[in-house]
């Protein structure tokens, strides 16, 4: 069967967002792979939201917020950095690989950019195949 | 039977049990100490196997809900802790998952980071006092001449409780306060309304930071993480904001905060508070705010000092969480 990679991306109101909604009216064809979740600020991000995607079954998790410097509330995205960062030090530890799980910054006016890292990811992930968090708790593996 | 005998309030039973345990969660009911004889005085133990000679097979002959409270500490690991928890759940009216291995995997959880054949090659082949060069590991039939011996199946994974079974109520702690069991069993005993289905009884419904009297100020920031031994504690600011990591924002409170009262980081034994679900997700979001630095190379130099987030965020919680396990 063909593998298409689930990605889930949590995307800023006011940058990100924006962006991504530019790459649709600017008709840019891209990677069809991406399941966005808006939400108001990237600094909102808790690490429960994306451990929760990973077990539901995402191949990878995309968070983006405004560019340093231009958070809306001016501090958000630099809160994201740093759990970000930390989250994926856990993450690696956890056996998930680090190009399952991206931070990346895009404004309003790159729908371009956006629709470049949408597929970027997931010919990423078309090359890493699926994720194995999910199947690693079905009960074949629990092996109860 | 006597009259006297026959007004008195029946007695309740009581069951005990240990599943992949390390025996403090029965010791913890017994530091009840003479508090003890009243729950003896309240309650008959049928079943307690730290303290009395009941066989399995005398457990399958109960008539099914005969017993009226279980406190199944331990997690389940293998196809024995299995069993005995379906048994047991068949033959309780309330199950208790008590202390933090029933309730969430506990420490034979960390279990979790690897599978069954590493722990297997660990324990019977690589560890220094073993030599087994035939590589000969435990199988779960044997046929002898006198029959077939048998032993219970290593599961892959290490299981909190409530994947097993269904479990009424969460005792949380490792082990519990024995004052804490207390007053649940008396809770229980006295006939009250009880919470409902699924609660965690026996703690609060706040953090451990809301009770702990260490100083706290309200912008903390953290230049980089020290292991305890690292620092000087003053004994009276809050471990966090001297840099050493403490689980207290991410734990439920009732243990008095008592690792903190003897000077020692929380290391969130009485899992997450009220509203979260997963202690390391809850306190990645706590103390990654609290880093001190913008740009991405100085974040990750302070997030080095934090060695071993997954094995500190996740001491007692690794099966009870979002993610379970590692990935295999
Ligand atoms: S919760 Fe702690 S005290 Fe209780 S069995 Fe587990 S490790 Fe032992
Ligand atoms: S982090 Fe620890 S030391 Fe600081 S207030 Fe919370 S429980 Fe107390
Ligand atoms: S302070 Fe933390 S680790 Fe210590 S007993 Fe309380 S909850 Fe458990």
């Amino acid at each position: 069967m063909d593998f298409r990679p689930k990605i889930v991306a949590f995307l800023c109101n006011w940058c990100a967002y924006t962006g991504a909604d530019l790459a649709g009216t600017s008709r840019i064809h891209y990677a069809p792979n991406i399941r966005i979740i808006r939400i108001m600020c990237s600094g909102r991000i808790e690490p429960t939201f994306i451990l929760k995607a990973f077990q539901q079954g995402a191949d990878g998790v995309l968070v983006c917020g405004c560019h340093p410097g231009d958070c809306h509330y001016q501090e958000g995205n630099y809160k994201c950095l740093r759990r970000f960062k930390l989250l994926q030090k856990f993450t690696r530890q956890m056996g998930i690989e680090k190009d399952r799980l991206r931070l990346e910054w895009i404004s309003a006016s790159e729908g371009k950019q956006f629709a470049e890292l949408v597929n970027d990811m997931t010919k990423t992930l078309l090359s890493m195949g699926p994720s194995k968090v999910k199947s690693s708790l079905e009960v074949e593996h629990l092996n109860v | 039977m006597s009259s006297e005998q026959t007004n008195l309030k029946p007695k309740l039973k009581l069951a005990v049990y240990w599943g992949s345990a390390c025996g403090g969660c029965c010791v913890s009911v017994l530091d009840t100490h003479e508090k003890l004889l009243d729950i003896v005085a309240a309650a008959d133990p049928v079943f307690w196997p730290i303290a009395l000679d009941i066989k399995y097979k005398d457990v399958e002959a109960m008539p099914d809900q005969s017993i009226d409270l279980t406190l199944f500490n331990g997690a389940v690991r293998n196809s024995e802790n299995q069993h005995i928890a379906q048994l047991l759940r068949k033959k309780t009216k309330i199950l208790v998952a008590y202390g933090s291995c029933a309730y969430m995997g506990g420490i034979p959880g960390l279990a979790n980071f690897s599978g069954k054949s590493e722990v297997f090659e660990r324990a019977y082949v690589e560890t220094e006092s073993t030599k087994n060069p035939e590589r000969i590991f435990p199988v779960t039939e044997y046929p002898v001449e006198e029959g077939t011996l048998k032993l219970p199946k290593f599961f892959n994974d290490v299981l909190p409780l409530n994947k097993v079974v269904d479990v009424d109520y969460y005792i949380p702690g490792c082990p519990p306060q024995s004052e804490r069991l207390i007053e649940v069993f008396t809770a229980i005993v006295s006939g009250a309304q009880l919470p409902p289905k699924g609660s965690v009884v026996g703690a609060n419904d706040k953090t451990n930071c809301d009770e702990c009297k260490r100083t706290k100020s309200e912008n903390k920031t953290i230049d980089r993480f020290y292991r305890p031994w690292e620092i000087q504690d003053d004994k009276e600011t809050c471990f966090l904001e001297q840099g050493v990591i403490c689980m207290g924002p991410a734990t439920r409170g009732g243990c008095g905060v008592r690792c903190v009262e003897g000077n020692s980081p929380c290391r969130g034994c009485y899992g997450p508070p009220p509203g979260a679900t997963d202690p390391g997700a809850k306190m990645m979001s706590a103390i990654g705010t609290m880093i001190n630095a913008d740009n991405p190379e100085e974040i990750d130099k302070i997030i080095e000092s934090i060695v071993d987030p997954a094995g500190l965020f996740y001491r007692f919680s690794l099966p009870g969480s979002i993610l379970g396990r590692k990935v295999q």
